[in-house]
């Protein structure tokens, strides 16, 4: 064991800490020390700025490979980087909203660190074992976070069920691994990529096997159609600010693995892979859009919306030349911060034990809160996909990958479906400005914490879709580095 | 704008009618600055944006938008003010998205690059939605909604066919680019044109609307708050034709030609069904929208004839028509903000209680039915002296259109304005007000300065025009002969400006009543 393996995972471990940090406050703290939330925040904003300034200032640029399997490289830093900017944006939309929500918010804290630790592991291993492991500790922590709200039964069912369909997936995943362990005898994505490369250009029916198999897991972690069903559920059933965490944490973690696995272990079976993921990719972005549009439930409607996105980002994969391998990337960063934004207003409504989730729930918001309605209106246009916001040029960065690739159908398909998927957004909009009822709503106040927040997603959504550049170019570095 | 206070109505009001002025007065000096005897664009302004995509913020004029730039900022101090007392919500919101429209608009027209085209395309359907959907009338959300995914399902596949010929031009000529001056020089195989061709023309027929894609036109129309409407029909719906004039035909010549004959037969049908289906109208605001149907059709027609007084008889068609319609709603506008409905039924006799009003609906009317000497004329009639000389049969069907525009208008304005005042609740309704006047005057002036001096909006836009028909005839095979006799024809708008110096006399009257 040396410096590199120990610098290699700094990050992660600074996170980590900051986890142990905050559960050891948790034990020791009074019973009623109403303020003990806002420290365990700090606690890990603390551990995350850290994490994010070394990634930048000492990984970027300078590979090094720790223990073997942890592979620190520009795409890792910008995983890294990104992980971390989620997690610090859920903190401050969680703080004071959690307490208000009557989540332990000791726990809360913890298992959110201790899940992005989780999924910055995964996003940097360049060993399916370690996958798995950081996949298992990622989904722990998002299982728990779930069902966290003991007093909520729809919360608990949702746990409930994504652990269950989530265990099963883990299974199919573990037995991908083996299979490629049998066919390869090694679990290193570079060894079984150039296994795979020398060998016979006829692979056996394990090795299909293996590929479909991981295919399994990680469509379910990305929640693509036809393992997208636990999502609607889950997403729906989990407090507000837990749905916006895992669906942009875990999202981003998997597509990192899967980006990886897929373009460096199985590149060379590109041509088994690319007519089963192009399936997969159309299905999830028609019924994403599709099923999104007869829902009523805002948090259900994202929770759709996130399936097509993730239809999109398979798209991307999919047509994986450089530029789509960056669009990946940059529409990650997209849609995280867009799709926090919007959960983060939609958390800011959610009062005690009154959800705010109705469609009808919006009606008439913007007379009584034009600055909530207003941020959300950006959002969900951003989802749709609307130019000023970075949602426009995430989309476009996609469907030029897949042009650029010859894909015709898939490119028609994304910007059909983006064109339906609109409609749903609007809804809530038409609602909260355009409706001449009133919901006779009690909307709690919004702390200044929760508002800087929303504020930073806003100005993100902004200035990246007017200025994207600079965020293109280090998506392209990133990619660049390593496939 | 939004970081004025709330309940300070009057003055949000007065800042967003100062910008807008201001920036009419801004458009001013571009004309005066404008070099009319270039076809270059003039202008122009560029920085690199995103340079790994040869996207960059490239803007510019030239003959062409140069009007259209001067009609967007024209019309909208105007619908910022015929708003006046007619908004009174959200007064706040509403000027922003009113701006910020005018801001989009201007963009569409002065990008010359097709990424930053697209972006302001697809970014001016967000306040528009806006407008008709919190400021429109009882079927507003409809409405709205249908006029966004309208657009919307026609521009996407538009935006995929411009990131193929971006690529295209990157394995033509090694890099990528989305300016349009590059893609201009490309010579693109026509049997790839077709398919290009058809994205890009169908997304602007759903904006001109080209029938059958006209159908959310009227509804739009008709729930749109008033400066919605002016605006729609001034502005919005001159995107379109524009865009086939700009960007399909001239980027696509050869499938353009090949093509061309179905969209001017789609665009008669259009001028024709548009005529017919208003004259049955018992809304006023839906007669006016069906009005538009049928006039945009004209200036489709022109476009497809691709000779050079043919498409300058379009522009000056979209022209026309954006003052004139602007115009009528404008009076239906400043109608039913008195009586609060639009059916014609309701109304009769007015010409006894408001004669200042009905001397103003007449100018405009007769502007909108192409009288010599009114604005419509000239572009009408040069639309037909280049349409008859490609297909004399469509141009003689078009030309009833013209005739049936005379029978719908002056039908509604003989119900609304004369007659018995049969209706007790018409008695004592007031006449212009001083607002009023200053909304409706510098239309009406526009309509008769357009007819009598066409030459001064003629002249700087000429030589654009000759490049564009260049462009599309210089590289499409078809018609070639046809091509060279186009070009060569004497200055187009010497023929308009004697046609119309003879019946000058005759219409002076009219504007002097």
């Amino acid at each position: 064991m040396n410096m590199a393996d120990f610098s290699s995972i700094a990050p992660i471990l600074m996170v980590s800490l900051a986890a142990c940090a905050t559960m050891l406050a948790e034990a020791f703290r009074k019973q009623d020390d109403r303020a003990a939330g806002v420290w365990f925040g700090v606690f890990g904003l603390i551990g995350l700025a850290g994490a994010i300034v070394t990634s930048i200032f000492s990984h970027w640029n300078h590979s090094m490979l720790g223990f073997g399997v942890i592979s620190i490289d520009n795409f890792t830093v910008f995983f890294n980087v990104m992980l971390c900017a989620i997690g610090i944006l859920t903190i401050l939309l969680s703080i004071g909203n959690a307490e208000r929500d009557h989540l332990p918010s000791g726990e809360y804290y913890t298992l959110m660190l201790f899940a992005i630790a989780g999924m910055m592991m995964m996003a940097s291993t360049t060993d399916l074992l370690v996958i798995f492991i950081a996949l298992e500790v990622m989904s722990l922590g998002v299982y728990v976070m779930t069902a966290i709200k003991r007093s909520s039964a729809e919360g608990v069912e949702a746990g409930f069920k994504y652990f269950v369909l989530g265990a099963f997936s883990s299974a199919f995943f573990l037995y991908g691994i083996a299979m490629a362990y049998a066919v390869s005898g090694t679990t290193k994505l570079d060894e079984i990529g150039m296994r795979i490369a020398s060998s016979s250009l006829d692979p056996s029916i394990l090795l299909i096997l293996s590929m479909v198999l991981l295919i399994v897991g990680f469509a379910f972690k990305v929640g693509a159609v036809p393992f997208h069903m636990w999502v609607p559920d889950a997403y729906q059933g989990a407090p507000t600010l837990v749905t916006g965490f895992m669906s942009t944490g875990v999202k981003v973690a998997a597509m990192a693995a899967f980006v990886r696995v897929f373009l460096s272990a199985f590149e060379p079976l590109r041509i088994e892979w690319i007519p089963i993921l192009s399936v997969i990719a159309a299905l999830t972005m028609i019924l994403g859009t599709v099923v999104g549009v007869a829902q009523t439930s805002v948090k259900r409607m994202l929770a759709y919306s996130s399936v097509a996105h993730a239809g999109y980002l398979l798209v991307g994969l999919v047509a994986a030349s450089t530029a789509g391998k960056a669009a990946i990337l940059f529409y990650l960063v997209a849609y995280s911060v867009t799709n926090l934004g919007a959960f983060g207003v939609l958390a800011a409504l959610t009062s005690g034990d009154r959800p705010h989730d109705d469609v009808r729930d919006f009606a008439g918001m913007w007379k009584e809160r034009p600055g909530l309605s207003a941020l959300l209106t950006v959002f969900l246009l951003s989802l749709g996909g609307f130019p000023p916001m970075v949602g426009f040029i995430g989309k476009w960065y996609i469907f030029n990958a897949a042009i650029q690739e010859g894909m015709y159908t898939l490119a028609i398909l994304g910007v059909l479906t983006s064109v339906v998927s609109v409609f749903f957004y609007l809804r809530v909009v038409v609602m909260m400005y355009m409706s001449d009822e009133t919901a006779p709503e009690h909307r709690p106040a919004v702390s200044a914490v929760t508002t800087a927040g929303l504020l930073l997603a806003l100005i993100a959504v902004i200035y990246l879709g007017v200025l994207p550049g600079g965020l293109l170019s280090i998506a392209a570095d990133s990619v660049a580095s390593i496939f | 704008m939004l970081l004025l206070g709330k309940g300070r109505d009057s003055l949000v009001r007065q800042v967003a009618l100062g910008v807008s002025v201001v920036t009419f007065l801004a458009s001013l000096f571009l004309w005066t600055g404008f070099d009319a005897t270039s076809a270059d664009f003039q202008f122009v302004e560029r920085y690199t944006w995103l340079p790994a995509f040869g996207i960059s913020y490239h803007i510019g004029l030239d003959g062409i938008t140069l009007w259209l730039v001067i009609l967007t900022t024209f019309l909208t101090p105007i619908a910022l003010l015929c708003s006046w007392e007619s908004v009174t919500d959200r007064v706040r919101e509403f000027s922003f998205f009113m701006l910020l429209l005018e801001a989009a608009m201007i963009g569409v027209f002065v990008s010359l690059d097709l990424f930053l085209f697209y972006l302001f395309w697809d970014a001016m359907l967000i306040p528009m939605y806006f407008l008709i959907g919190i400021w429109g009338y009882e079927q507003r959300i409809y409405a709205a909604i249908k006029f966004m995914l309208y657009t919307m399902a026609g521009s996407v596949l538009m935006l995929l066919a411009i990131i193929w010929v971006a690529y295209y031009h990157q394995s033509a000529v090694g890099v990528i680019s989305f300016d349009l001056l590059d893609l201009y020089a490309l010579d693109i195989p026509a049997s790839l044109q077709t398919w290009l061709f058809l994205a890009f023309a169908l997304a602007f027929a759903i904006k001109v609307p080209v029938f059958p894609f006209h159908t959310w036109l009227p509804d739009a129309h008709v729930q749109a708050p008033t400066a919605g409407s002016v605006i729609l029909a001034g502005v919005l719906l001159k995107m379109g034709t524009y865009g086939l004039l700009r960007f399909a035909f001239p980027l696509f010549p050869d499938a353009a030609m090949q093509f061309a004959p179905y969209l001017a037969i789609l665009a008669v049908i259009g001028i024709v069904y548009g005529a017919l289906v208003a004259m049955v109208q018992p809304d006023m605001k839906k007669l006016v929208a069906y009005s538009s149907v049928s006039h945009l059709g004209f200036v489709v027609l022109g476009i497809c004839a691709m000779n050079v007084i043919g498409v300058q008889g379009a522009v000056y068609q979209m022209l026309a028509h954006g003052v004139s319609t602007g115009g009528l709603f404008l009076i239906v506008g400043m109608l039913s903000d008195r009586r609060h409905t639009k059916l014609i039924a309701e109304y009769g006799g007015l010409k006894a209680v408001m004669p200042k009003l009905v001397a103003m609906f007449l100018l405009i009317t007769l502007a909108s039915i192409a009288l010599p000497g009114m604005n419509g004329f000239v572009g009408e009639f040069m639309i037909f002296v280049g349409s008859f000389r490609e297909a004399a049969w469509l141009t003689a069907i078009a030309a009833t259109g013209v005739i049936l525009s005379a029978v719908y208008m002056l039908w509604l304005f003989q119900r609304v304005n004369y007659g018995p005042l049969t209706n007790p609740k018409n008695k004592g309704l007031r006449d212009l007000s001083v607002r009023e006047w200053i909304v409706i005057a510098p239309i009406v002036a526009m309509c008769i300065i357009m007819g009598v001096f066409p030459n001064i909006f003629l002249k700087p836009m000429e030589p654009a025009v000759k490049r564009a028909v260049e462009y599309v005839r210089g590289a499409a095979p078809v018609n070639a002969e046809m091509s060279s006799e186009a070009i060569s024809a004497p200055g187009s708008s010497e023929i308009a400006s004697e046609l119309i110096s003879d019946s000058a006399p005759q219409a002076l009257p009219g504007g002097a009543r």
